[in-house]
């Protein structure tokens, strides 16, 4: 069984206009980060939205945990799928940070006297749990997104999905958030799908999932993934400082046994040319 | 045009609970012409500075100079309409702000709140429109038509047909892909040499920073951090990474291989290919 399963999605907004999605299949298991990248207006916002049932197929099918997505079981699939959108302004219901974590636990029907455990312990894992009764639109940009996470988390869904939800923090805000989240899928083997232009951010996923005009352009491991650089610079993307320089290594004649992703292993490549010379 | 701030303090809300300075004692000088980047991590007062260069708020003490025109706590800045004219400004999503039914209206809205002749109107709107690389055939469908890379330049062309001498850059890239940014960047730059605006940008790639701008401010709790052109500041990287910041990715691979290989290996302004060869030649050159 697999957390999440595409199977042959094609979608479009009306009857009339063209497909945004065509014949997309992918399955994301439990206990794995995929990376969802594509350039703007590729379909990758129109694929985490079919995911928790905001809006559903016009052709094939999406499962979840084995069970088949459709209008009847939504809740329940909402109960599984949390997600996190870009930008947390639009996320907020409560006027306290409380009510807001606790707004998705009454929706979902969460008994009143295990609320109060799963919003704190919630808020403890994005360390927010000194901002109990602070209003949510007065906190910063980070500070929000970890309320939003929490809200997330307090649920206890099987999958995460995070929709370019890092993209308006300072990168030391990116990294906490996507810190954060990371150890808590490891701890609870959830699924987690980030969407995502921030290309480090790809390289520490497990697999990378690259969408092109509506259509799955490839999946497969990011270190596979970046060997094709001159490729996913005409779809629009690019690929990350480290594998930009090994390519420049190999125009110098410098070839490496693996293509590196990140500085340590370029620099251990390195190294072992030199010690071997 | 040349723009001042001296000693300005700004303080949100004073004199209530939620009393908060948001700058304090922040002098500074951009000559005209100049191309500077403001960092800072999220709260240190980027926006709230922003908003004093085209006089949406004035300090709460000190004065801010923008060319002819000046900003001082509690006298209305004559001519404010002129300054609004002068200073460009793309605040942060700009396409959140568009609302008119057709792109080319949208672009027309500036310049025709500031009174431009109509048929001056329609000349700027096409040139803005090809300056930021929109498809003239795009003019007359909704905005709301158009991908979120589109919009974007949209809302761009709108504050460039007014033809600020001043371009103001809120995190102009956040949410582009790849080639989107490397675009909208290149774009602002080129018509920053060509106007000889002076250009402020916001970012929080230090990436950008570097590649970009000629001077750099670092501003931490309101106050002016660091200054200094940009290859300057990156070589204080525990200073910046004291206030949650952090040099651009090539000086952190510098310094890594500078450990590594126990020999000062320093940035010389250098593009992959140049370092790739400096780096052949520490390996021990080719197989
Ligand atoms: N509500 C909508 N109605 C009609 N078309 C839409 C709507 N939302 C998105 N689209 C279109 O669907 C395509 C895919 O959009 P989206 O999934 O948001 O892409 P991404 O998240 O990769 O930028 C784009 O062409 C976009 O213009
Ligand atoms: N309307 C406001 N009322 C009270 N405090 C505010 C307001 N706007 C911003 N602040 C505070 O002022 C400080 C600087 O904010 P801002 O200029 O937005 O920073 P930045 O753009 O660098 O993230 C922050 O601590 C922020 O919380
Ligand atoms: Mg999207
Ligand atoms: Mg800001």
């Amino acid at each position: 069984m697999h957390a999440i399963e595409f199977k042959n999605v094609s979608f479009r907004y009306e009857e009339e206009q063209p497909y945004v999605l065509r014949n997309v299949s992918f399955q994301v298991e439990a206990g794995e980060w995929l990376a969802i990248i594509g350039h703007n207006g590729s379909g990758k916002s129109t694929i985490a939205k079919l995911m928790n049932g905001l809006l559903f197929p016009t052709e094939g099918e999406i499962i979840i945990n084995g069970i088949p997505l459709n209008e009847e079981n939504i809740w329940e699939i909402r109960r599984q799928v949390g997600m996190v959108f870009q930008n947390p302004d639009n996320q907020f219901v409560g006027t306290t940070v409380r009510d807001d974590v606790a707004f998705g636990l009454e929706n979902r029907g969460v008994p009143r006297a295990e609320m109060m455990d799963r919003i704190t312990s919630s808020l403890e894992q994005v360390r927010m749990q000194d901002y109990l009764l602070h209003e949510p639109y007065r906190l910063s940009g980070g500070q929000k997104q970890r309320v939003a996470i929490a809200g997330v988390l307090a649920i206890s869904p099987s999958v995460i999905i995070l929709d370019e939800a890092t993209a308006m923090l300072d990168p030391l805000g990116r990294k906490e958030i996507l810190d954060t989240v990371h150890r808590v899928q490891e701890a609870q083997q959830l699924g987690l799908i980030t969407i995502t232009h921030d290309l480090n951010e790809v390289m520490q996923a497990h697999r990378v999932l690259v969408m092109n005009d509506g259509e799955i352009w490839t999946t497969t491991v990011p270190r596979e993934l970046v060997k094709r650089q001159t490729e996913l610079q005409q779809i629009g993307l690019d690929v990350p400082f480290v594998t930009q320089l090994a390519h420049a290594l190999e125009r110098q004649g410098i070839t490496l046994d693996e293509q590196p992703i990140d500085h340590e292993e370029l620099l251990d490549a390195l190294w072992t040319l030199h010690s071997n010379k | 045009m040349d723009i001042t701030f001296e000693q300005v303090d700004y303080t949100y809300q004073a004199n209530s609970p939620f009393e908060h300075k948001a700058l304090n004692n922040l002098s500074f000088h951009l000559p005209g012409g100049s191309f500077t980047a403001i960092v800072g991590h999220t709260g240190s007062g980027k926006s709230t500075l922003l908003q004093h260069l085209n006089g949406l708020v004035r300090p709460t003490s000190g004065s801010v100079h923008i060319g002819e025109h000046t900003l001082e706590p509690k006298k209305k800045p004559k001519q404010a309409k002129e300054l609004r004219k002068q200073v460009g400004i793309v605040f942060q999503y700009p396409e959140h702000q568009l609302f008119e039914e057709t792109v080319e209206k949208d672009i027309a809205f500036g310049p025709r709140n500031f009174g431009v002749a109509e048929n001056e109107i329609a000349k700027r709107v096409k040139e803005s429109a090809e300056a930021v690389g929109l498809d003239l055939s795009l003019l007359s469908r909704s905005p709301f038509e158009l991908s979120g890379g589109q919009m974007r330049r949209v809302a761009i062309a709108g504050v460039l047909a007014v033809q600020p001498r001043v371009l103001v850059l809120d995190e102009p890239t956040a949410g582009l892909d790849p080639r989107g940014q490397r675009e909208i960047m290149d774009m602002f730059y080129r018509l920053h040499k060509e106007q000889q605006l002076t250009t402020i940008l916001v970012t929080h790639s230090m990436e950008d920073a570097l590649t970009y701008a000629d001077h750099m401010l670092v501003l931490d709790k309101g106050e002016k951090y660091m200054e200094g052109p940009p290859v300057e500041v990156f070589q204080k990287r525990q200073a910046l990474q004291q206030v949650q910041l952090d040099v651009p990715e090539i000086f952190q691979f510098l310094q890594k291989t500078s450990e590594r290989f126990g020999k000062p290996v320093v940035f010389e302004g250098e593009n992959v290919d140049r370092l790739a060869e400096q780096l052949a030649g520490l390996a021990g050159g080719n197989k």
